[in-house]
């Protein structure tokens, strides 16, 4: 009897549960190169140190930010440079199984199977992340809940909108409870309600977890955001608070909050680029 | 169950507030309820029948909870059959694995109608080429819409490539012995080529993606084989028995660079 009682109380809070972390920074990349197609290097001499919290990575199309995401989903292989997340190394050939695990992605063009539901899509990504099988029907539940889907969860996705879809996006990468959470432009398709609702659990979602958040709109940065990436030309620009981003800005500089001011004024210094349009 | 329950005396003192029990009997009683249903059958049965001030409280809270539980739809017990199959094949794979078994029993019932290729077995022809589509849409970027998530997880790589091929040729083998027996080809002479094709499509896969490497080899095979067998109207000294033993190295090296670049199926880049 002793012995099954131990075996319940190791399983409520698991050795891993307690281990201290080896790691100072979720995310940290120095020199971070990655070649896109054969002579484009869409990251450029990267270095970047991310840790808990909520980082919205702004930048103009084509800076570079999708790959940027591919890389740290480990999709995509650095050229040149050091990747370190979760105090693993993720440059090379292996396939970062254990890290994987802890890492939940969303891709910009996230594309799903029509015929399944919700819960069966929610339910096959659980499978592909090897969330134990006797957990994934209690995950499922709740990650379809945090995104407000739980009335719908037994409906076909071809019969959702597409705010819907995009939330069963979200409800997959989180699914496996991930310590870093990659979204490629998670706010596409939302209505304002359901924008500000994603807000909210943006921000639940970064006390605890390393959140980026790649966008090209400056207001979700500001509402949610507890840091912003700026990043252009494969470069990093600036790395900050939103407040230090708005002080950057003038009247002077083109937008209608003083963030984007700050966002404009950023990507208008000649030493950090080209014109951006 | 041989496990020990919590004693009438330690349930009865907990249902009243725990203020008999000691801190220690209070905590592993909780822990034990939390695991074992009956002995919380027990409580409640202990609570509605002594403690009313606990019983009405629970009333409340279940009363305040009750309208916000019917508007969550109750989890389905069960799992559904497409699920189970998802893990071995995507949805998107069916119809292309119905089409290689249609192009199967087409070679088969222009065999047997000898339509005039003299000697010529189609179904030997096509053999190797079949699972090549189904391997190359089951990685195919066209056609799985979810590839970028799929290249993302955990479990993509070597073993899940292996698991879809799997479930390819496990469609396609058993139509091909069929058509094979029918037509009376040695096992050997279609399921040598067949596989080594499929290991093949997966090497150069893993280097240049698995669709493009699906392609090639079946431009090769079509220019190199089947057209001038169609056209001389005699079988290629490829698919004749002496060729087994260059079919079974092709395999063998197939199977050796698969698993030396077992890491390559885990990024973008193979599915191109």
């Amino acid at each position: 009897m002793t012995i099954r009682k131990e075996h319940h109380m190791t399983s409520a809070v698991s050795a891993a549960d307690l281990a201290p972390t080896t790691y100072a920074w979720e995310i940290r990349a120095t020199g971070l190169k990655v070649r896109v197609g054969r002579k484009r290097m869409a990251v450029n001499g990267l270095d970047l140190s991310l840790g808990t919290g909520v980082h919205g990575l702004l930048g103009p199309n084509g800076a570079g930010k999708t790959t940027l995401i591919r890389t740290l989903a480990t999709v995509l292989r650095p050229t040149e440079g050091t990747l370190e997340m979760l105090g693993e190394s993720a440059g090379g050939m292996g396939e970062h199984r254990a890290l994987r695990r802890r890492i939940g992605y969303l891709p910009q063009e996230f594309g799903y199977y029509k015929r399944f539901t919700v819960r069966e899509f929610v339910e096959y990504m659980a499978w592909l992340k090897e969330v134990p099988k006797a957990d994934i029907p209690a995950a499922v539940q709740r990650a379809v809940e945090r995104v407000g889907l739980a009335d719908r969860a037994d409906e076909k996705l071809k019969t959702l909108s597409g705010g819907m879809v995009r939330r069963v996006g979200i409800a997959q990468a989180i699914v496996n409870d991930p310590t870093i959470l990659l979204l490629d432009e998670p706010t596409v398709g939302l209505d304002p309600a359901q924008r500000l609702r994603f807000r909210e659990l943006l921000q639940e979602l970064g006390t605890d977890t390393c959140v980026v958040v790649s966008t090209h709109l400056v207001e979700d940065v500001a509402a949610a955001c507890t840091g912003v990436v700026v990043f252009a030309e494969g470069r990093l620009v600036f790395q900050g608070p939103p407040d230090e981003l708005a002080s950057v800005g003038g009247p002077e500089h083109v937008g209608d909050s003083p963030l984007e001011r700050g966002y404009s004024a950023l990507l208008l210094n000649p030493e950090q680029g080209r014109g951006t349009w | 169950m041989s496990r020990e329950h919590a004693s009438e005396r330690i349930i009865d003192g907990y249902a009243h507030g725990g203020a008999d029990l000691t801190t220690d009997e209070v905590w592993a009683v909780e822990a034990h309820l939390e695991t074992c249903r009956g002995c919380r059958d027990r409580l409640s049965a202990t609570v509605e029948a002594e403690v009313p001030a606990v019983a009405a409280l629970v009333d409340t809270v279940w009363s305040g909870l009750e309208p916000r539980l019917a508007v969550t739809a109750t989890m389905p017990r069960g799992r559904h059959r497409s699920a189970a199959l998802s893990r071995w094949m995507t949805p998107t794979m069916v119809p292309w694995l119905a089409m290689v078994v249609r192009v199967t029993l087409l070679a088969l019932l222009l065999d047997l109608a000898d339509t005039g290729y003299g000697e010529v077995s189609l179904v030997l022809l096509l053999a190797p080429v079949l699972p090549v589509l189904g391997v190359a849409a089951s990685w195919s970027r066209g056609l799985d819409p979810a590839y970028e998530l799929t290249a993302s997880v955990p479990r993509a790589g070597l073993g899940l490539v292996l698991r879809r091929t799997a479930s390819v040729l496990a469609v396609v083998v058993p139509a091909l012995s069929v058509g094979g027996w029918i037509t009376g080809v040695m096992v050997a002479q279609w399921l040598l080529p067949c596989l080594a094709f499929t290991t093949t499509t997966l090497a150069l896969g893993g280097v240049v993606g698995v669709t493009r490497a699906a392609v090639v080899l079946a431009a090769v095979w079509a220019a190199v084989v089947v057209a001038p067998a169609l056209a001389t109207s005699r079988t290629s000294f490829a698919l004749q028995t002496g060729g087994l033993p260059a079919w079974g190295l092709i395999l063998a090296l197939g199977i050796g660079v698969v698993i030396a670049r077992r890491g390559a199926y885990s990024v973008l880049g193979a599915h191109r």
